[in-house]
This record gives C-alpha cells, sequence and structure tokens, in this order.
C-alpha cells in the first residue's frame, strides 16, 4: 500500500500511538487483499516513529487482523456452543464443499477466504455466519447457497465492467 | 523528605518509604521474594507471575513486583498457598524449558536455575512441551536460542525503552508467544546493533555471545601462531566479578597474569591503541574546528553506535570522526609495526581482543578491517568468555600476583584507562586538544546534565577566547535525541562522544552478568579514582605526541 494511503488514514483517526489498532483495522480494510501486509507494517512504524517490531507485535496479537493475503471477502463462521448445536456443523460442510476449501483457506480465486470465531453475537438467530460486515442469521444449507451465489455474481459484474 | 508507610510483613510491623512495591520494601527487610521478569532497571511487567503475595482482604494472589505498599497493608509472603502457587508456575515454566542444563552457556548464573535450587523443585509434573526452533548464528556477536526463551519481557524492554533499537518485541499471543524481530527474521536481517544488552538482561541461556572461545584455543594450541592478546580498560574494572570479587574491583596485574597462564605470546594492552585514538581524534577535532569541517565531530569507537548511525541516521555519517576504534588500530599496529619489530610475519600472527562487548565480534571482521593485509582482529572474546576460559584453564584468579603488561604494545600512558566510562574518550582528546592549542593543561571539565535528558551531559570550555561546546551521550536512546537534535541543526556542540551502551564501556553488553545500572556506578566510581592519577599522566600524552 502507498505511504500517501496509510498517512490519510492515520490522519483521519488519531496520530497516537495509542491509535494503533485502530489503523491497523483501517490499513486492513483498504486492502483488496484484506490483509496488513509487510511493507504496510514498515509504513506504519515509520509514520508513527515505533519499532516495527512493536507494529508486528500488536498486528499479530489480534486475531481480527491478518498479517497474509485473505480473500475479497471474509466468511466467518461461528463454532461456539449455540451455533454448533444449532446445525453449524452442516452449514460448515456446505460452505466448504461449495467454496472447495477448508476452515483457514481462502480460495483459489482469491474471493472468499472461510474463517472460524468463537462468537457473532448472535445467538439468538444461531446457526449466524458474517460475510464481510454484513450479518447472516437462521441460515440452511439452501440459504448459505443463494448468499454465496450472490457474491459470486457481483464478483462477476465487478470483472465484467472492469474488463 | 519521604513519607513513611507502616504494614504488616509476615505478622510483624515494619516502616518502608511510601512507593516501594512489595517485593522492594520485603528485600529491605530480609525477605526475599522470588523474581524472574522483574529487572531494578526496568518498568514493571508482572508477567511471570513467581512473586506472588498474599494481602489480606484481596482474594487472588498479588503479583508483589507490581502491587505498591499502603499503610495498614498486611502482607504474607509465604504460606501453603504461596508455596503451591510459585511451585506449579516454575513446574509450567520447567514444563516448557529443555532440560539441558549441564550444557547451557548459563550453566552457574542461569536466575531460573537458581530459582529452580531455591525453591527446592525435585520433579517437574505434566508433559514436557519444549520448542525444537532453529537457533539464530546469523550474525557474528549474539546467538538467540527460542527454545530456552521464558518471554520474560527483559530483552524486549532493554531493546525498546533504553536502547531504543526496537529489534527484539513480544509477538502472537497465548502459547504462541515469541520474543524476537517483527516476521521471525533473524538479527542480521533486521537493523539489531549487536549492542548485546538484551543478552545481559537474559535471566537464561535464550540470548548470548556467540562463544569464540574454541576459535581462540585453536590459536594458542597451534605452535606456528604468535598469539598476541589485547585487553580493553573496561575489562579490568569487572573481570574480578567473575571471580566473586564486588563490582568496580581493579584488578590489572591479576588479569595480566592470568592471560599469560593461558599462553598468549604477549600480553598487550588497548590502551596503547587508546592513546593513539586520543591523539587521531584531537587532531582531527582541531584539524576540523580550523578548516571548517562537518562539526560536530562524533566519537567512533563503539561499534554498536557506528552501527546504529549507519542503520538509522546513514545521512549523519560525516559527522563521524575518521579514527577507528582503538581495538582495530590496535589490529592493524600489531600486524604491522609490532610484527615487523618482533621479525614476525603478519600471516603467522593471531590478534585477539578481550572487550566488554558483543558488537566488538561484528566489528574485527567488518570487510574494511584489514589495512594488514590481513584481518586485523581475529578473535573478540567478552569479559564473559575470558571468565569462562580462564575456569577452563583452571586458573585461579584469586591468588595470582600482579603482572604487568609486555612492551612495547602495553606501554601506555595511562590516559586512555578513562576511556571505559562515559564522557572518557571525549575528555582525552579534548585534553589533547587544550594542550595543544593553549600550551596549558586543561582544568576540571563541569558537566552539566541536559535538562530533560538524562544520560547527556555537557560542557563548555575556553579554547584561547573560542567558546567549544562538548556533549557526552550513553545509551542509544540518549543518542537518538542527540542526533535528532544535530540532524535538526539545533545542536550547537563541536565535539560529541556517543556510546552505545548505558555508562559506556563498563556497561557494555559482554560484561559479566548482574552489570546493573547500580553495579556500573560502581565500575565508574572506580574508573574516576583511576582518572584522577590518570590526568597527571595527561601532560605526558601531549609530549609523547610530538616525539
Amino acid at each position: 500500500m502507498k505511504l500517501e494511503t496509510i498517512n490519510n488514514n492515520i490522519e483521519t483517526i488519531v496520530k497516537e500511538k495509542q491509535a494503533l489498532l485502530q489503523i491497523l483495522l483501517a490499513v486492513q480494510d483498504a486492502s483488496p487483499e484484506n490483509y496488513v501486509s509487510e511493507d504496510s507494517v514498515n509504513e506504519i512504524a515509520y509514520s508513527l516513529n515505533v519499532s516495527r517490531s512493536r507494529v508486528y507485535s500488536t498486528a499479530s496479537f489480534y486475531s481480527a487482523i491478518s498479517l497474509k493475503p485473505r480473500g475479497r471477502h471474509i466468511i466467518r463462521v461461528c463454532i461456539n456452543a449455540p451455533c454448533e448445536n444449532a446445525g453449524k456443523q452442516e452449514i460448515l460442510a456446505v460452505l466448504e464443499d461449495q467454496l472447495g476449501i477448508i476452515l483457514g483457506q481462502t480460495t483459489s480465486d482469491r474471493q472468499f477466504t472461510l474463517e472460524g470465531v468463537s462468537c457473532l453475537g448472535a445467538c439468538y438467530a444461531s446457526p449466524a455466519i458474517k460475510i464481510d460486515n454484513t450479518l447472516y442469521g437462521d441460515v440452511t444449507p439452501e440459504s448459505v447457497i443463494t448468499i454465496l451465489q450472490e457474491y459470486r455474481k457481483e464478483a462477476e459484474d465487478v470483472d465484467c465492467s472492469a474488463s | 523528605m519521604m513519607k513513611l508507610v507502616h504494614f504488616e510483613l509476615n505478622g510483624q510491623i515494619v516502616e518502608v518509604n511510601q512507593g516501594l512495591s512489595i517485593m522492594d520494601a520485603a528485600r529491605q527487610h530480609g525477605v526475599k521474594i522470588p523474581s524472574l521478569c522483574h529487572h531494578p532497571d526496568q518498568r514493571v511487567k508482572a508477567n511471570c507471575r513467581v512473586c506472588v503475595v498474599e494481602v489480606e482482604g484481596q482474594r487472588n494472589l498479588v503479583s508483589s513486583c507490581s502491587t505498591p505498599v499502603t499503610e495498614g497493608m498486611k502482607v504474607r509472603t509465604n504460606s501453603p498457598r504461596i508455596r503451591e502457587t510459585v511451585q506449579t508456575i516454575l513446574e509450567l515454566i520447567f514444563a516448557n524449558h529443555p532440560q539441558e542444563c549441564l550444557t547451557c552457556v548459563r550453566n552457574g548464573n542461569c536466575e531460573l536455575r537458581h530459582l529452580a535450587a531455591d525453591y527446592g523443585i525435585r520433579e517437574v509434573k505434566g508433559e514436557m512441551t519444549c520448542a525444537n526452533a532453529p537457533l539464530d548464528i546469523s550474525t557474528p556477536s549474539l546467538v538467540r536460542n527460542p527454545n530456552k526463551c521464558i518471554k520474560c519481557g527483559r530483552c524486549a524492554e532493554v531493546c525498546h525503552h533504553v536502547q531504543q533499537t526496537g529489534i527484539l518485541y513480544s509477538h502472537y499471543r497465548s502459547v504462541d508467544v515469541s520474543v524476537e524481530p517483527e516476521y521471525g527474521k533473524s538479527l542480521a536481517e533486521v537493523a539489531c546493533v549487536l549492542c548485546g544488552q538484551c543478552a545481559s538482561v537474559c535471566p537464561v541461556g535464550a540470548i548470548h555471545e556467540r562463544d569464540d572461545i574454541k576459535k581462540v584455543w585453536a590459536a594458542l594450541d597451534d605452535p606456528e601462531k604468535h598469539v598476541v592478546v589485547q585487553v580493553a580498560p573496561a575489562v579490568r574494572v569487572s573481570i574480578a566479578e567473575e571471580f566473586g570479587s564486588a563490582p568496580g574491583t581493579i584488578a590489572t596485574g591479576k588479569l595480566v597474569a592470568a592471560l599469560r597462564k593461558l599462553g598468549f605470546d604477549r600480553v598487550f594492552d588497548t590502551d596503547f591503541s587508546a592513546d593513539v585514538t586520543i591523539m587521531e581524534e584531537g587532531h582531527e577535532l582541531l584539524h576540523r574546528i580550523k578548516t571548517g569541517g562537518v562539526l560536530p565531530m562524533i566519537t567512533s569507537c563503539s561499534p554498536g553506535w557506528i552501527k546504529y548511525i549507519e542503520h538509522n541516521f546513514p545521512d549523519q555519517l560525516p559527522h563521524l570522526s575518521t579514527a577507528k576504534s582503538p581495538q582495530q588500530m590496535f589490529g592493524a599496529l600489531a600486524k604491522t609495526y609490532y610484527a615487523k619489530r618482533a621479525g614476525i610475519q603478519a600471516e603467522n600472527m593471531y590478534v585477539v581482543s578481550i572487550m566488554p562487548c558483543t558488537a566488538k565480534k561484528f566489528e574485527c571482521q567488518r570487510p574494511e578491517m584489514k589495512d594488514s593485509g590481513f584481518q586485523d582482529v581475529d578473535a573478540v572474546l567478552t569479559t564473559r568468555e575470558l571468565g569462562r576460559i580462564l575456569k577452563q584453564a583452571g586458573v585461579d584468579f584469586s591468588v595470582l600476583s600482579e603482572e604487568e603488561f609486555d612492551a612495547p604494545m602495553g606501554i601506555s600512558t595511562g590516559a586512555a584507562a578513562i576511556f571505559g566510562a562515559t564522557g572518557g574518550v571525549m575528555e582525552a582528546a579534548l585534553r589533547t586538544v587544550y594542550e595543544v592549542v593553549t600550551g596549558k593543561e586543561l582544568p576540571n571539565i563541569e558537566f552539566t546534565p541536559v535538562r530533560g535528558m538524562e544520560g547527556i551531559k555537557e560542557a563548555e570550555i575556553d579554547l584561547s577566547g573560542t567558546k567549544v561546546k562538548v556533549a557526552a551521550a550513553h545509551g542509544l536512546g540518549n543518542a537518538k535525541q542527540v542526533m535528532e537534535l544535530i540532524k535538526a541543526g539545533q545542536a550547537d556542540y563541536t565535539f560529541v562522544e556517543i556510546m552505545a551502551c548505558p555508562g559506556g564501556c563498563i556497561g557494555g553488553g559482554g560484561q559479566p552478568y548482574g552489570t546493573t545500572n547500580a553495579v556500573r556506578k560502581q565500575r565508574i566510581e572506580k574508573c574516576n579514582g583511576w582518572a584522577k592519577d590518570v590526568r597527571n599522566f595527561l601532560h605526558y600524552v601531549f609530549n609523547y605526541s610530538k616525539l
């Protein structure tokens, strides 16, 4: 990511060392690959006048931040007890089958990354999954396929207009 | 006046200064609470948990290093609950720590092992889950063994807050925590300056100097080799600590005798080449003042500092004196001047340095340090390694009688003796300049601390009407502040001394374990006491330079 972009991000938050986590999240959100690259770690360290090691420390501590490239969309599947009891296994099996990957992996077209999370705060609507910032509650094996198709269609539209 | 508070320590009412932690307060009253992550010169970390105590009214045990004593507090440091807890914590640490104590470089001075002994640990319950990660042997100075790391964070603290080099830090979390450079890089891949302060504070064998003892034995055992040794000024105030003496014990004569017993053909003194450095730097300074050269001129003796400026302020390199360090001047002179005088081929010579410094191991193998046509200095042993090689050879330091350095490279004016403490190099060089310019002896320099910058001191001297402002900084965190001023054009100094390690070389990363700031002060006091006698010799330095 360009230094300019990072600096803009920093200015829009607070130029304080305490804002490191917010900066990392902002940089990750702005990254098409949904992660914080090594170049970005170095640029953030330079901009904040802290060591690269400190930036990496914070980035590696929080599971919300990825230091490896991920897909354009992050699919988070709740793996905690309420969702487990409500049929998470089935949902996960469909997702893995549809995407051709297992939990923790990214599709070869770099569109989707499948992650397990401990709770989405949506136990009232278990089983629940979250794609990027959108929560999908009471999902069924059928509805998951429909949801995925929407994201795929959107991706194709973007690709068509781009070419 | 410090306010006093009273608290109950194991049933007895005791009085201590307000603001002390339970740990420090207890120690003042004869109760030594175990500790691992705690270090007297560092901020509180409270992550190892072995210092837990009971405080009445608190449900959980509290860490005594991070809890201040308050009026009327009731503390227990020894109870079945505490003993069981500390034992469990220690066992958990041991379950994660390779049981290689017999072959460990820290055998004999490992804080974890001492704790195990003091606490009477006789078995480790549970499964051993030691990592088997490769060692970082990427640099000639330091070896990092991640498997022995207990994640106390002392190295990260000294690296980030004292030296501010920002290399080692804690990454990931829970069982995956590792203390290392970012992305698991090796020390050679990042801007590590190899000062070794991390090794100096590590309680175990997770990071230590590269051991070059075998290399030195090989040279000593080779009948074809003429092996000479040089000893840095800061080693003579610290080597006796390796044999149980109090910090700051001066042991120059015994040190010479001990080195002779090891079999060195000549025992020489780095003070010899430090005198040369004084001459070089003094005259270079004078030349720069007269000809409008780059000022301030900054000293170049400390290899950690040189590596630091190369990484962090590469555009400021013209400020450095062009003089190389006393170690390297010695090496070059030994393999040229001395070799010729003694009728020895330089290729048959082997030069060993005894240094308080891990960065010197890096310096000696820099590609430009080959003025004799060969590597000028072949091997560097730190003070700690010298302690080990002497023990290996069975040299009983305590009963040795004092001996003198060999001529000619053991002769020195003594001026260089003050090189070991912060400000010493600058003072010695300034005295030369002063005598050259005024023909008189420099009166005592009155240093004052720079406001708001502990660890930086400055002085002004009158050089025949020209006011010359000088400064000395020790520890790279302080050096950074001075460099930022210089870079911004806000420093009106003519001459600046920078030493990478806190306290100067006497506080180097290769000095005996237990080098705390209190120990540094004791060593500096001895150096200064010495310096008083030494100043009488300085007049001689000037005359000597004219010969």
